[in-house]
């Protein structure tokens, strides 16, 4: 597999026919680790960082987690494709840009990647579509203990795994959860969920993790503590109770929108639809809020002739590095505008 | 903080950006859905989402010392500047400075639950996997209360081979 090759078609997480996908986006876990006998990356000289990296890109490829596992160096990969890591949420921001000896290994499918010398010495992360919380910790469990019986990792009984920051020591299980919160926005209710989600210690986040504002009513909804409740726990507060109840107020929300306001609804819709079909310079932020409001529309029902798969490609390959990497080349300013538009036109027109 | 087109408490708070200049808006919930366009009563309980998960926060974090890990050479006052720890003996090093700023950040938790390695990191001795039994008993617990004997008879063999 080449990393082009991933410009073809969006990951399995954005197929969009994950369990309650009309709200739900993506399910995503990460494991901090790091190997013992080495210190954490703040403390390491250039050469001991390499030979890390070397030691755990190895340990990874001899494991065959996936198949056909590619592994980027990041060190030697030219900024597009890192943005196009990024993009795909293969790698974080912060990895993408910092220095030194690091890589990623992506399983095909894209659902299992894992970051070699970000904060923590390996981030294992497993990205699934819709609400698969359990499935996702299925899978990021068996891809630890295959990693872990190959290397020792820090642990130390009364703190669990060891990370760079203590934030994370404990379990080191970073559970996100992506969402798509049309109706409540546009309700004006959806800081009353900030303020709940802010009181049950979670983190609310856009569209790219930490740092990053919510575009286009995404938000990314994680745990903050990791110490002292077992994966298990975490998992389950997310998956059984928190997840769903945000869920019912987001259906709530779209159906009161249905009977009290069905007609600003529609135009709400439509203008969105209208202004993809046919516009002729697109920026990235007002992609993402009408590629939203279409999402809505075709989940309540109200656009019949577009589907989800293609809202959820355009959301993806419209994006900056996308588009340049489709296209070949590097696109700035109106260019790239006018590439984007020309790319979503011809996709919502059928040609 | 009161809204800015009524006289009632803002509760949110918007920054926009025109023609290359930023203004802060404050404005209550209303106010707020009304500038969005579509505006409905508000009904839902998410205050309900709190009930079950009220925390308590716990002290300040120690004051700033001069304590150097001897291992990795970082100090404790290097590691609150930016918050990043040098390396694992760290958590050993700096135990007591570092047990206040982890119940903070984790809802009071000082300590770990959860999954173990099989071997202990460095010495590639196996280790027996811990077994949590609090949370057996929970799971016990919800198999009798779903009626679950199966399951039930499978836990509690779990609890009593890990209690030895
Ligand atoms: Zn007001
Ligand atoms: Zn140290």
């Amino acid at each position: 597999m080449k990393l082009s090759d991933l410009t073809q078609h969006a990951g399995e997480w954005l197929r969009g026919s994950g369990p309650r996908s009309e709200v739900v986006i993506s399910s995503r876990i990460r494991l901090a680790r790091n190997v013992a006998g080495f210190n954490f990356l703040s403390r390491c000289t250039r050469h001991q960082r390499q030979v890390l990296e070397q030691k755990v890109r190895q340990t990874i490829l001899d494991a065959s987690l996936a198949p056909q596992t590619l592994y980027v160096d990041l060190e030697q990969a030219p900024e597009v494709d890192r943005q196009l890591l990024v993009e795909r949420h293969l790698i974080s921001k912060p990895h993408a840009a910092a220095e030194g000896a690091r890589g990623v290994a992506i399983g095909k499918d894209e659902t299992v990647s894992i970051m070699v010398n970000e904060e923590d010495h390996l981030r294992i992360q497993v990205l699934r579509s819709g609400l698969q919380l359990q499935e996702a910790w299925d899978q990021i469990n068996k891809v630890d203990d295959q990693l872990e019986s190959k290397l020792d990792f820090s642990f130390n009984p009364r703190f669990g795994y060891l990370t760079a920051c203590p934030t994370n020591v404990g379990t080191g299980i970073r559970v996100s959860v992506m969402l798509h919160l049309p109706a409540l926005k546009l309700t004006g209710e959806i800081e009353k969920v900030f303020r709940a989600a802010k009181d049950l210690k979670l983190a609310v986040r856009g569209l790219y993790g930490e740092g990053t504002e919510a575009t286009g009513d995404f938000y990314q909804i994680s745990n903050q503590s990791t110490l002292g409740r077992s994966e298990d726990e975490i998992i389950e507060d997310f998956g059984d109770s928190i997840i769903p109840k945000i869920i019912d107020y987001e259906h709530h929300a779209r159906k009161t929108l249905i009977s009290e306001k069905g007609v600003a609804l529609d135009d709400k819709v439509s203008r969105a639809l209208g202004l993809l079909r046919s516009a002729r310079l697109m920026a990235t932020d007002e992609t993402l809020l009408l590629l939203s409001h279409l999402r809505m529309g075709v989940h309540m029902g109200r656009v019949k002739d577009v589907d989800l798969g293609t809202i959820n490609e355009l959301f993806l390959l419209t994006q900056p590095a996308h588009l340049q990497k489709i296209q070949g080349k590097k696109l700035e300013g109106d260019v790239r505008r006018a590439a984007r538009a020309d790319y979503i036109r011809a996709r919502l027109n059928g040609h | 903080m009161k809204c800015e087109n009524c006289n009632k408490t803002a509760t949110v708070h918007l920054t926009e950006i025109k023609g290359g200049k930023k203004y802060e808006k404050h404005l209550c919930e209303q106010c707020a859905a009304a500038a969005e366009g579509l505006p409905v009563k508000s009904h839902m309980p998410i205050n309900e989402l709190l009930t079950n998960f009220v925390m308590a926060h716990s002290g300040l974090p120690a004051k700033e010392q001069s304590l150097t890990c001897e291992h990795c050479g970082i100090t404790w006052a290097e590691f609150r500047q930016n918050g990043l720890l040098g390396c694992p003996n760290d958590y050993v090093a700096f135990e007591k400075e570092l047990t206040p700023l982890l119940a903070r950040a984790h809802d009071g938790a000082t300590h770990h639950v959860g999954k173990q390695p099989t071997r202990r990191g460095g010495s590639g001795v196996p280790m027996k996997r811990h077994v949590d039994i609090a949370r057996l008993r929970k799971d016990l617990q919800k198999a009798i209360e779903a009626e679950d004997y199966e399951k039930a008879a499978k836990l509690r063999d779990q609890i009593k081979e890990a209690e030895g």
